[in-house]
């Protein structure tokens, strides 16, 4: 892999993410409204699913209770804005700020653990969330849910009541956290946790502070799964301890798996692929847990990088290296 | 608060906390050789419980449904060993998310073959008696559970420590490959401490299923206390998930009993506390 | 590494397809009705898979029972039965709400079970004015204080049968003192709430109030704490937390001692099932349904259930029976013009069911239903735990004998209120 890591040439992956959001942004005009519901959903846990495969494709942590941070930023957004009628923006900045607050005090204490330990203080932490939005019931509503969040007055006249409107701004929202987050996969920063991931050891010794990068990369994660909620807290106008719970942590994993950890829009399709996989064949069958579970374990088997991981492999060996910004010239490539 | 508070309180944690090593000692020999995070122990759990079920049901011998559902789920878990685990040795992330995948669909397939209905194992009349002191009232049944448990825990021991098997297990955890150089067969023995596993959390299904019923999702409320178990006393440790289990099973029934309304957090928030001073856990390896 | 690409296109032709045939289903449906009469489409917002599966299972099964009595059909039109599975998930309730409103245009919508889930579609529903029939899911304040007017709660609320029972303990069984111990969020506040009110109010003291978390694995440390003292002690664990709860009670020599009562709920058909009839026996309960009801009506639906399910009809069988019934008539009454919205809902508040299942249905003004409550205890006949019908209590609103402006003027029944005065 390219230092880049993009094997299918920079010019021409730009090219794909601007066909593919023309092709999102002209939905509203073909697409029945469900659909817009369903990728507006997507994207608020494409975001969280993005920012934990910061963590675990980049940084090589797997983290089992990154809802937590959705959850705080989607109740303080939906709090302010029911109970103290404080508007989009400056509710949006607190919500944000929340996240990271409680972000940066359990990185303290789960950074310090690694791999399968990593994952369980992450889960005890997610938990510690839940019981807490379960039994604060004087704020959270506890078992009841937070319901009657306004949907989002931007300005004047902005007012993003009906699903065209919200899915634009949703959408908008989406691309810049994800240019932001692909961005920082090729900062070097980016670089420095991917170095991390690979080994931690090397990296010490060649005089990172291995520590500070993972915290980091932690809190920002932390900061963009927040964003996620906050945008899912308007979006539905409700908010309940099950987006909080382990299993939304999990689902997050899941999505950032079947995507392909470690090529961030990866993390995205898993989110598309697990939204709509469950909408449109809950309709069908009642066996969706089961045909969750052989997706899970089939692609374990056979398509371990996931989809996108897999599309970039397959990509890899039929395109040359991008030595150059040049149009690749089709000559007979020796195959490995 | 008397005396007798803290006895019944103490009975009662200890009773929780030998059905928590039953799943937790299979989950922490299951790590401490492969290094697999087995989400399916918790599914092992309930399909134990379930097949107790319909073999109670058929037999009315609480014996015969322990051994024959910890057969058939020991052979499951054989299965799901050697066909798909062993293929990713040492491959942390593809391994648990097998077990997870298995986990939705031992869930779902027992939701469809047993039903919704939350069922128990009807208890054997010998042990359905109540031991009465004072004012402390326990079920027999409960310290069948305890006195199961350090059989158990006995019984690993010698196991680990004082048979060959155990030798070679230990063998394997420390180095796989001296140990295959030695002429063990490292992969027939991860095969038997995986099977082993998975026996030992399906007798605790049905065990568990007679004083705490099963039903849909008894799998996913079970698993987390288990792994803070593990997680606690040090993944890969016997001695730990013993101590584990104990601090488990007491801090939940005296912080319910004492603190119900911190009932949430009384499990979790020392946990965390604890990880965060020690993160192998109280007897783990660094 | 041709057969890998092989195996993996396969996989991605075979998930395309899938999800091709998907949403073509939908066009398809449509298509084949557009011959004869245009069907009237119910959306059923079910919660079949999840840790409610059961009784989200027993509320379709009721449900579709009524619809295959009556030949699926509803004023000579065909009825269509959207049914989405939420999975006990709020999120996933309102997707689903979504999904049948806009996609599938239903005419009208039947809530899902939980609370959780009817707050989580109450301001969609709102919203889009789409008649929604509450059969099961009983959180009091959607038809008090957060009430809406598409919602048609034919159902209960979940202290409407907790206010006769408090006053009945009270005065007949003439218990003084009560230690209530109930599953730790809204549904188990209501009830007891509700309780505690009127038994309170009726000369009785509770003196102790303990909350269990739902999903509590061992109820040793809670049976363990109740004050020995007590008359009784009045219960609402829910879902398997019941079938622990009664266990441990028994287990822990209380059965015998101290008599237990308690919601409805905790001795449902759909539980007893799975008790030991030993645990069961003696409780004495209050609801608006039994299945050893002794009237006609009550005894055809449940030989009908019986028949068809080899089961006893639970209370989410019965208010979805109830609550299909509840729309047909409605349908019937403006001659299956169910696109008329504003006179479909003027019709569903309208509606008088002096024959369903459980008794004579109607609706207050705040469009829960007014119905029998139902004393009952369980007796064991041959080995069969049943609940014995013992007192009726007849025409029963949400409200019970309290003004709607008093009753609503107090804080919704939550955790600390009404306070424990007489607690130690």
């Amino acid at each position: 892999m390219t230092p880049g890591g993009w094997p299918l040439g920079r010019w021409r992956s730009r090219t794909a993410a601007a066909a593919v959001l023309a092709a999102l942004a002209g939905l509203p005009l073909v697409a029945p409204t469900y659909y817009l519901h369903l990728l507006t959903l997507t994207f608020c846990y494409g975001i969280m699913a993005m920012s934990l495969d910061l963590l675990v494709g980049y940084t090589g942590l797997s983290s089992l209770g990154h809802a937590a941070y959705f959850g705080v930023a989607g109740y303080t957004a939906g709090v302010l804005a029911t109970r103290y009628a404080i508007g989009f923006w400056p509710a949006l900045t607190l919500a944000l700020a929340a996240a990271v607050i409680v972000a940066a005090l359990f990185g303290l204490l789960a950074i310090r653990a690694t791999g399968p330990y990593f994952l369980i203080i992450t889960l005890a932490l997610g938990q510690i969330i839940w019981g807490l939005a379960y039994r604060w019931v004087s704020m959270t509503g506890g078992d009841n849910g937070l319901r009657g969040i306004p949907r989002p007055l931007l300005g004047p006249g902005l007012h993003l009541a009906e699903i065209r409107p919200f899915y634009y701004f949703a959408l908008i929202v989406t691309a810049l956290a994800a240019g932001a987050m692909s961005l920082l996969t090729l900062s070097p920063f980016g670089l420095t946790l991917r170095g991390v991931r690979e080994s931690e050891s090397r990296m010490r010794a060649l005089g990172y502070n291995v520590w500070l990068h993972k915290y980091l990369a932690f809190v920002i994660a932390g900061a963009f799964s927040g964003l996620g909620g906050a945008l899912y807290a308007y979006y539905n106008g409700f908010v309940s301890p099950a987006d909080v719970s382990l299993v939304a942590s999990a689902n997050a994993l899941l999505m950032v798996v079947l995507g392909g950890s470690g090529t961030l829009w990866g993390s995205m399709v898993g989110a598309a692929l697990l939204v709509f996989l469950q909408n449109l064949i809950s309709g069908i069958t009642q066996r969706w847990l089961t045909i969750l579970g052989a997706i899970l374990v089939l692609s374990v088997l056979y398509a371990p990088q996931g989809i996108v991981g897999a599309a970039r492999a397959l990509a890899a060996r039929a395109a040359p290296r991008p030595e150059s910004r040049r149009a690749p010239v089709p000559t007979a490539e020796p195959h490995p | 608060m008397g005396i007798s508070f803290y006895v019944q309180q103490g009975l009662n944690g200890l009773s929780f906390a030998a059905l928590l090593f039953l799943l937790a000692s299979g989950l922490t020999l299951i790590f401490g050789l492969m290094r697999i995070v087995n989400i399916a122990q918790g599914s092992y759990y309930l399909l134990g419980a379930y097949v107790g079920l319909s073999v109670m049901h058929w037999t009315h011998s609480f014996l015969l449904a322990i051994l024959a559902a910890g057969a058939a789920v020991a052979a499951i878990g054989a299965l799901m060993q050697r066909w798909f685990l062993a293929r990713f040795h040492q491959q942390a992330l593809p391994q648990f998310l097998l077990t997870m995948g298995f986990a939705f669909i031992f869930s779902d397939q027992a939701l469809l073959l047993w039903g919704g209905d939350p069922q128990s194992v009807p208890v054997p009349p010998a042990l359905a008696g109540t031991f009465v002191l004072g004012s402390v009232y326990f079920p027999t049944y409960r310290l069948f559970v305890i006195a199961i448990g350090l059989v158990v825990y006995a019984g690993l021991w010698v196991l680990q420590e004082r048979t060959r098997v155990g030798a070679m297990v230990r063998a394997a955890v420390d180095d796989a490959e001296m140990a295959r150089g030695l002429g063990i067969d490292v992969g027939k023995v991860m095969t038997g401490v995986f099977t082993l596993g998975a026996f030992l959390a399906a007798a605790g299904g049905v065990m568990g299923a007679a004083f705490l019923s099963i039903y849909p999702g008894a799998d996913f409320d079970v698993l987390p206390l288990a792994f803070v178990v593990v997680i606690v006393g040090g993944l890969g440790s016997l001695r730990g998930a013993l101590v584990g289990s104990l601090l488990v099973g007491l801090l939940d029934n005296f912080g319910k009993a004492l603190f119900p309304e911190l009932s949430y957090f009384t499990l979790f928030a020392p946990m965390a506390f604890i990880l965060a001073l020690r993160p192998q856990g109280l007897f783990g390896r660094a | 590494m041709a057969r890998t690409l092989t195996r993996r296109a396969l996989l991605t032709r075979g998930a395309l397809l899938a999800g091709a045939a998907a949403c073509g289903l939908g066009t398809l449906r449509s298509l084949v009705y557009a011959q004869g009469r245009a069907p009237i489409r119910i959306g059923f917002i079910a919660d079949i898979t999840g840790t409610v599966a059961q009784s989200g299972r027993d509320m379709l099964d009721g449900f579709q029972l009524y619809l295959a009595e009556k030949g699926s059909a509803m004023a000579g039109r065909p009825v269509d039965l959207v049914v989405e599975d939420a999975a006990g998930v709020p999120a996933n309730a309102l997707t689903k709400a979504r999904k049948l409103v806009e996609q599938d245009r239903v005419h009208i919508l039947t809530a899902p079970l939980l609370a959780s889930e009817g707050y989580a579609i109450r301001d969609y529903i709102a919203e889009r004015n789409m008649p929604t029939l509450f059969a099961v899911c009983s959180a009091d304040d959607l038809t008090q204080r957060k009430r809406a007017p598409v919602i048609i709660r034919t159902g209960w609320s979940s202290s409407q049968p907790s206010h006769p029972f408090g006053e009945w303990v009270a005065k007949t069984l003439r218990y003084k003192r009560v230690a209530t111990i109930g599953s730790d969020y809204a549904f188990g506040y209501e009830v007891v709430g509700g309780f505690q009110r009127t038994f309170e109010q009726s000369g009785g003291q509770v003196v102790q109030k303990i909350w269990a978390p739902l999903g509590t694995p061992d109820y040793s440390p809670y049976v363990t704490q109740i004050r020995r003292d007590v008359d009784a002690v009045f219960s609402i664990p829910v879902g398997a937390d019941a079938i622990r709860f009664t266990k441990a009670y028994r287990q822990y020599g209380l059965k015998g001692r101290i008599p237990l009562i308690g919601g409805g709920v905790l001795m449902d058909e759909s539980l007893l099932r799975g008790m030991d009839p030993a645990d069961a026996e003696g409780t004495i309960t209050a609801l608006m349904w039994s299945a050893a009801l002794p009237t006609p009506q009550a005894q055809r639906f449940v030989a009908a259930y019986r028949a068809k399910y080899q089961k006893d009809p639970s209370y989410y069988a019965e208010t979805n029976y109830s609550g299909a019934q509840w729309i047909h008539a409605a349908v019937e009454h403006i001659d299956g013009k169910v696109e008329d919205r504003e006179g479909l809902l003027r019709a569903l508040r309208a509606v008088q069911l002096p024959n369903a299942p459980r008794g004579p249905m109607r609706l207050d003004q705040y469009q829960n239903v007014v119905h029998n409550i139902y004393i009952r205890k369980v007796e064991v006949r041959g080995g069969h735990a049943q609940n014995t019908v013992i007192y009726t209590f007849h025409n029963v609103s949400q409200f019970w004998t309290f003004s709607p402006a008093a009753f609503l003027a107090q804080p919704v029944y939550s955790r600390d209120y009404p306070p424990c005065r007489y607690c130690a």
